[in-house]
């Protein structure tokens, strides 16, 4: 393989997951917080809010899955190593 | 590493080819595919064999499954339509909980084979992407079959120039279901392998939990996506 297509493969794999991280994590944020918000405000719909809140976490963590997924084709699967 | 632990190693794209015709096929997906496959077919032969009145042990885990199932469908395909999907989103569920668990619990380092190693079936994107597909076929035959040609007025349903968001839809919703299954576990799997190639004891126990975790939701959301999809297309807009 190319030096210079190994070295941006690489950098680039880790810049995947590292700047896809960053959106999901405040959002998930924002989402907790509005969870727990919720659980102080009314605490007999934990359950309820609890479940709607791994749902949701879920659809944010798969943003940086797919960052994940980039960064694994580069590093594995790379289309550019000749 | 110094020593070899039975759990999986750092291998992607490493598989074992089986030839068919001009086809190269994976082998180890097959194979860890039918044994879940078995597993769940004798789960269920047996649980409904002697069926009592009072259900016990392994009906009843069945018959909570099928609740929570029938709950889940209900919930997003709505009271006129849900019946006729509860057997597609259960065995959608099933099949993907019980490889994830599978994949994480059974120790597949035991069995030894040519090239590559047993696994989830999950963790290979040809099996998520063949499941993303059915539901793609699943949610337009239950629109067309339901309300024939009146399906397309979802497309157009708020006003007219949803056309091409909605055509894209289409497109991404199997690549997202696939690719969120695919690199959730793919991503435990990798953790796991790191970690335990950084400290082979403890350390990584409660990833290997989280993981659990993880992989018990992304079957949880498979399924409720699925569902939530057939439930839109089969909804009837009221003018």
């Amino acid at each position: 393989m190319d030096s210079i297509v190994t070295a941006a493969s690489v950098v680039s794999a880790g810049l995947a997951v590292g700047l896809g991280a960053i959106g999901s994590g405040i959002g998930q944020g924002t989402a907790a917080q509005g969870a727990v918000e919720g659980i102080a405000r009314q605490p007999e719909a934990e359950g309820k809010i609890r479940g709607t809140l791994l749902l949701s976490l879920a659809f944010m963590e798969s943003l940086t899955i797919y960052g994940l997924v980039v960064a694994l084709v580069l590093l594995f699967a790379n289309p550019f190593a000749g | 590493m110094p020593f070899h632990l039975p759990l999986a190693e750092l291998e992607l794209g490493q598989h074992l080819y089986w030839r068919i015709g001009n086809l190269n096929l994976h082998g180890q997906v097959f194979l860890s595919s039918w044994i879940v496959i078995g597993v769940l077919l004798a789960f269920v032969v047996l649980g409904t064999r002697r069926m009592e009145r009072d259900p016990r042990g392994a009906q009843n885990l069945l018959e909570f499954l099928w609740d929570y199932i029938r709950d889940l469908t209900r919930d997003q395909i709505g009271e006129k339509a849900y019946r006729d999907w509860i057997p597609f989103i259960g065995t959608l569920f099933l099949f993907i909980f019980v490889s994830n668990w599978g994949g994480a619990l059974i120790p597949w380092k035991l069995v030894h084979l040519p090239s590559g190693e047993l696994g989830a079936p999950t963790a290979d994107s040809n099996t998520t992407i063949a499941l993303a597909l059915l539901v793609s076929l699943a949610y337009f035959y239950a629109g067309l079959s339901r309300k024939g040609l009146r399906f397309f007025e979802y497309y157009v349903d708020p006003i007219p120039m949803m056309v091409p968001f909605k055509l894209i839809e289409d497109f991404t919703r199997p690549l997202s279901l696939s690719m969120r299954l695919f690199g959730n576990i793919v991503a435990d799997e990798l953790v796991v392998a790191v970690l335990v190639f950084l400290v082979p004891l403890i350390v990584p126990l409660p990833v290997m939990f989280l993981g659990l975790f993880t992989s018990a939701i992304q079957a949880l959301i498979f399924a409720t996506l699925a569902a939530y999809y057939i439930g839109e297309a089969v909804h009837e807009y009221h003018h």
